[in-house]
């Protein structure tokens, strides 16, 4: 991703906000930035997969939860050192991208929806059948992680240790889908076929991305478990795979700054409505039917028009020909 | 494990099949003429609990709190099909999923604003209390009886409705080519809100009739869609027939998992395979056919 002009100035001024206001109002807002900076992350990767290779994965909190999961557990045994217990998160979310990816991949467009939600669906019953872990209760971390002599018991270190992660990941996210892997793997979200005919193997691809999406999940969820310092099956729930599409789609999918955009609206609603009402799902459900019905772009591609700071970037054609087409290995004497 | 236990368990399985296909078929059909993903199908399945607990509260008669509570879905998916899923039919599977995902939410909280967020338990109708002997030894509950023959009677007349009417002739057709029905002069939008009301009664029936063994509760649809989409996964998307095998493999696959397991593994793990096996199962089909097992023209 090239910075130029305004849309630099406009990412510089968006990171200074998130470096300067949070602990100039206070803690409940610092940890509100440590909330959204995390959704923010598991956002992005949904984006990796959605916006970039035009996968729609409605099984992505599966993976967080995984990472949550992990880094609690660790916790809870005593491995309290972060540079342990995260990259572990990490691993073991992306074991669990890979053996879910190697068998959704072979499926596509409404099947893959379909078998991503299955198949998270069966990660959240194993989470629940965890009876030495609270069973559907869940449990509470008794602290959180440290970097060595770093702890991150106060909320602002915290914060800007998070907020530090995020920046690496967009950093090492765009670097990824600017390589020549990143032209594949677009590639695959306009055209599968003729990125096939090209010679690039498309599972083979599509498998990479979704299992590095998975530990970018697995990492969101394992500070989640120490900002929370609480785990439950809550956190791999289908709802929050569906929310976490949804923050994406209101933030512009296929930039890697619109889901955490996404993220922030996102909480924001939630907790402004809150304040007046228990039941604020009652208006995110329809608010999210009116984006997909009434509007092309997410915030991202608002705030871009509205600056001049370039195009809004395309929406993805997830649904492409591969829909309409006949599969190409399905079973002969089927294709029309 | 006696016989009669073991064929008491393999009729709740058929009976949950059936349930679960009432469910499935309608994501199928919907699917398969109207090229839409409904995550919205399990707040319809739910939405029948809802009405007929106050169907009944305000006419105290199952002869008409039924039909009401059947009309009431059918009456929701309409306005939903006209007002959401019209403008996304043009639209990418993405559109489709997070707008019916968005109703979804908005339904489960509406439940929550009218009746609570407490779950409401629905009783049995005290003339289908009791049970019977089917086999000897083996006391089976009419309730379950009942439900299971008013589902196979709602399978034989959708049967019948799609291979024997003209409605049924135009579903056919239009699952095999949309276009060329509307290019026929036939009113194909009618047809789609047809189509999607009939999914929404099936969805509503099927909450009804499972309303007093589960409980009517916010979200209490949500983990049936999910089993629908996996019995929709192994069926093969798109097909009715597949829906029907899917459903049975998936209702008497789970029941028996949840008596069989526990007796042959005893540890802490028991649980966890239970409440798995029947994505095992789905992951199994996937490994031998990418499109499930009646696969539907076109994916």
């Amino acid at each position: 991703m090239r910075f130029p002009g305004r849309r630099g100035a406009l990412l510089l001024l968006l990171l200074a906000m998130a470096i300067v206001l949070p602990p100039y109002l206070g803690t409940y807002y610092t940890r509100f930035a440590t909330q959204i900076a995390i959704y923010g992350m598991a956002a992005l990767s949904v984006d990796l997969l959605l916006g970039y290779t035009g996968l729609i994965t409605f099984g992505q909190a599966a993976l967080f939860g995984v990472g949550a999961y992990a880094a609690g557990m660790l916790t809870v045994y005593g491995v309290t050192n972060a540079f342990v217990a995260w990259p572990l998160a990490i691993l073991v979310s992306m074991l669990f991208a890979l053996a879910i990816g190697s068998l959704s991949l072979r499926t596509r467009g409404f099947q893959f929806i379909m078998v991503t939600l299955a198949f998270a669906q069966m990660v959240y019953y194993f989470a629940q059948s965890l009876r030495n872990w609270g069973g559907d209760d869940g449990f509470t971390v008794p602290q959180r992680n440290h970097l060595g002599f770093v702890l991150l018991a106060d909320h602002a270190t915290f914060y800007y240790v998070v907020l530090g992660l995020l920046v690496l990941v967009v950093f090492i996210a765009s670097r990824i889908v600017g390589s020549e892997f990143g032209m594949v793997i677009r590639g695959i979200r306009d055209n599968e076929r003729r990125v096939a005919a090209v010679g690039f193997p498309p599972y083979r691809y599509k498998l990479v991305i979704f299992v590095i999406a998975g530990g970018i999940a697995g990492l969101a969820g394992a500070l989640m478990a120490n900002h929370a310092k609480f785990v439950s099956p809550a956190t791999l729930s289908w709802q929050l795979s569906g929310e976490l599409l949804a923050m994406v789609i209101l933030g512009s999918a296929n930039s890697l700054i619109g889901p955490i955009l996404g993220a922030a609206f996102f909480l924001a609603f939630r907790d402004v409505l809150s304040d007046f009402t228990e039941h604020w799902m009652l208006f995110f459900g329809p608010l999210l039917v009116a984006r997909v019905l009434l509007l092309k772009d997410g915030i991202w591609g608002m705030l871009l028009r509205a600056t001049g700071a370039g195009d809004a970037p395309a929406a993805p054609e997830v649904d492409g020909p591969e829909l309409t087409a006949p599969i190409a290995d399905s079973k002969p004497g089927r294709s029309p | 494990m006696t016989l009669a236990l073991l064929l008491e368990q393999l009729f709740n399985g058929v009976q949950f099949g059936l349930m679960l296909f009432l469910m499935a078929v309608g994501v199928t059909l919907v699917f398969g003429i109207m090229r839409v993903i409904n995550l919205a199908h399990g707040a319809l399945f739910m939405l029948g609990g809802y009405f007929l607990m106050a169907a009944l509260a305000w006419t105290q008669s199952y002869a008409l709190a039924v039909p009401l509570a059947l009309i009431g879905g059918a009456l929701v998916a309409v306005v939903i099909e006209i007002v959401v899923l019209r403008p996304l039919y043009r639209r990418g599977p993405l559109d489709q999923v997070l707008a019916t995902f968005g109703l979804s939410l908005f339904f489960n909280e509406a439940v929550t604003v009218i009746w609570g967020r407490e779950s409401i338990p629905l009783s049995i109708p005290p003339f289908l209390t009791g049970s019977v002997e089917i086999i000897p030894g083996a006391a089976y509950p009419i309730y379950r009886l009942v439900i299971t023959g008013v589902a196979i009677v709602a399978g034989l007349l959708l049967y019948l409705l799609i291979t024997r009417t003209r409605v049924g002739a135009l579903i056919r057709a239009g699952s095999d080519n949309r276009e060329i029905v509307a290019a026929l002069g036939i009113n194909i939008s009618l047809l789609y809100t047809l189509v999607f009301a009939l999914s929404a009664m099936l969805a509503a029936l099927a909450g009804i009739m499972m309303g007093p063994l589960l409980s009517v509760e916010p979200g209490a649809g949500d983990p049936i869609l999910i089993l629908a989409l996996v019995v929709v996964v192994i069926g093969g998307i798109g097909s009715v027939r597949g829906a029907l095998v899917g459903a049975l493999m998936v209702g008497i696959f789970d029941t028996l998992s949840r008596v069989l397991i526990p007796l042959v593994i005893q540890t802490n793990a028991t649980s966890a395979l239970v409440g798995m096996a029947v994505y095992v199962l789905m992951a199994v089909v996937l490994l031998f056919s990418r499109t499930g097992l009646f696969a539907a023209h076109r994916g």
